[in-house]
């Protein structure tokens, strides 16, 4: 029964391999294409997870003098961090009152809330794209901020709310019995204890943002308004030749931003992930 | 007792206004999320609704066919093939989900110096934007230069090279095995979250009663991990049924439709065609799912939150 503390932890490597393998190993083949020089890339003979020939930037460089993709991540990024801060300030309003307050129809918003976090995109692209038509905002960047935050705010007020009732309540009553607003106890007490729910919020809402696909593929067409998602996908890809070296290059690049957020915060983002599920 | 709480609404409450002062406060807090998701995902629901009961195009005139277009729908023979596709691509691939799920957080659920990083690395397809790891895939599966063919090749399993994209069935396993491997992070690190507060004491108890492993397993760990395990299915079913940006990179839902799913078929016909209507109809098949998933997990939530 008992097993030595290095067998148990060279079973859990084994075990934990093909899982860690089967996860890594498009990212490590895209790092492995857009280094290759395009005799070696394209040469049948070759033993392909090697590299003979040397590596080469020519495909990075190709990437950012010949193509728009400086401007998608500038776009990516623009859209990813001003839905994000105007997401969580909603969603911090929305869920302080969720959490805290006691007031008519409290139930019926938290259903509402929960229930427009279940719609998915694909469901309501159509709609939108003809709603932004309508707003005179197709093919703009301000389709994205506009419609970007319907789909992060729900799950940023649902994570808030669970947050701040984990935040005793007895705090910010004192604060208000010695004379503070709701808004004061709000802004000098709560948000301070609630930064880490804060920052896992944030950093879901930049990801989500930053990997939305379908939005950005319907509402816009003109190639230097493309965010990186699709941009990469749809504009790199010129008829029937891939320039594969240069497209892993951008789709590796433009993973870079929210991989590394990732790395940097990693259990933000696991308390994030399961905040859903451990609830329920 | 009264607690302080009750104080303080008795406070705001002598003003003697029929409207407490806390719903005033709460519903202006709300207002502006709630505004702002009745224009951006209740209107285009219905929106999408009205439009799946016209002939409308991108212009032109608008007239109301009722429940015509999804009768027709249903006589169409890609249409039906869709739908099966995308009910066997949400089965094929939540199942393997769940099971590899699983597998994936007892794995992880191991006590060994670095456990945390190798954790944070099997999260990493959760992170990187679906449409562009599809790109590495479609590298992975490319009909000349595909490296599995090559492996496959020198292990003697082939004799040539496969179109893994190209050949139905392959196509079929090839954007399950890649939604597989986006969804599978989600799965592992929610089983794994249920997974350690199940007390040990569990663990140590059926192990004096004289409980193999396996025993445990099926007696302890699944009854107790069955309220995460149906939050995790029922948002999986979900989000697998419209997914969106797999099969639109790796396979744009062919060959020949086989691998042609809800919510790429609407997108054709709406963008390409510009048949909204019949567009809307097609995803809004999506709609029963997500009804019974809502309301399952609605009465999950309201459980845990005792109302």
């Amino acid at each position: 029964m008992v097993r030595s503390p290095r067998r148990r932890a060279a079973i859990a490597y084994l075990t934990a391999a093909p899982f860690v393998l089967f996860a890594l190993f498009p990212l490590v083949w895209m790092l492995m294409a857009s280094l290759k020089q395009d005799v070696e890339l394209y040469d049948l003979a070759q033993n392909p997870f090697l590299v003979r020939a040397g590596i080469t930037w020519e495909h990075y460089n190709f990437l950012f003098t010949h193509t728009a993709f400086p401007l998608w991540l500038r776009n990516s990024m623009v859209v990813a961090s001003v839905t994000t801060v105007l997401s969580v300030l909603l969603a911090l309003l929305a869920a302080y009152a969720l959490a805290r307050l006691r007031f008519a129809l409290a139930e019926a918003a938290t259903t509402f809330v929960f229930i427009v976090y279940l719609v998915p995109t694909t469901l309501l692209f159509l709609p939108l794209a003809r709603l932004m038509a309508l707003f005179h905002l197709s093919n703009t960047l301000w389709s994205l901020i506009a419609t970007y935050p319907a789909f992060m705010v729900p799950f940023a007020t649902w994570m808030l709310t669970a947050y701040f009732t984990t935040i005793p309540r007895d705090v910010e009553e004192s604060a208000l019995v010695d004379g503070c607003t709701r808004t004061g106890a709000l802004w000098h007490v709560v948000l301070p204890l609630a930064r880490p729910g804060i920052i896992t919020a944030a950093l879901f809402g930049f990801t989500l943002a930053y990997s939305e696909f379908i939005y950005a593929l319907t509402f816009i067409s003109t190639t230097s308004l493309k965010t990186v998602t699709t941009g990469v996908v749809v504009d790199l890809i010129r008829g029937d030749f891939f320039y594969w070296g240069s497209l892993m290059g951008g789709a590796l690049v433009a993973s870079l931003p929210v991989v590394l957020l990732f790395s940097l915060f990693l259990d933000h983002y696991v308390a994030g992930l399961t905040a859903g599920a451990v609830r329920g | 007792m009264i607690s302080r709480e009750e104080v303080l609404h008795q406070r705001t409450s002598a003003y003697g206004v029929r409207i407490r002062p806390e719903t005033v406060t709460a519903w202006s807090f709300l207002l502006p999320t709630v505004l702002l998701l009745l224009v951006l995902a209740v209107y285009p629901l219905i929106y999408a609704f009205f439009l799946s009961m016209t002939d409308a195009q991108v212009s032109g005139p608008v007239h109301f066919v009722g429940v015509r277009n999804f009768i027709r729908l249903l006589r169409t023979a890609i249409f039906t093939l869709t739908l099966s596709n995308t009910v066997w691509y949400t089965l094929a691939a939540v199942t393997a989900k769940l099971a590899l799920g699983l597998a994936l957080a007892l794995v992880l659920a191991q006590r060994a110096p670095g456990m945390r990083w190798i954790r944070g690395a099997v999260l990493i397809p959760w992170v990187v934007p679906t449409s562009l790891a599809m790109l590495a895939w479609t590298w992975m599966f490319d009909s000349t230069y595909s490296v599995i063919n090559w492996v496959l090749m020198h292990v003697g399993m082939i004799n040539g090279p496969i179109a893994w994209l190209g050949t139905p069935r392959l196509a079929r396993f090839a954007v399950v095995l890649v939604n597989v491997w986006s969804g599978l992070p989600f799965f592992g690190i929610n089983f794994l979250a249920g997974l350690v507060t199940i007390p040990q004491e569990l663990y140590e108890a059926a192990t004096v009663d004289g409980a193999g492993s396996l025993v445990r397993f099926r007696r302890v760990t699944l009854p107790l991990l069955r309220p995460v395990l149906a939050t995790v299915l029922l948002f999986s079913v979900v989000m697998t049924s419209s997914d969106f940006a797999t099969i639109f990179v790796l396979t744009k839902g062919g060959p020949q439709n086989t691998t042609q799913i809800l919510s790429t078929l609407a997108y054709k016909l709406g963008l390409a065609t510009g048949d909204l209507g019949n567009a809307a109809a097609i995803s809004l098949y999506l709609f029963p799912v997500l009804a019974v998933s809502t309301y399952v997990q609605v009465r999950l939530m309201r459980r845990v939150w005792q109302w």
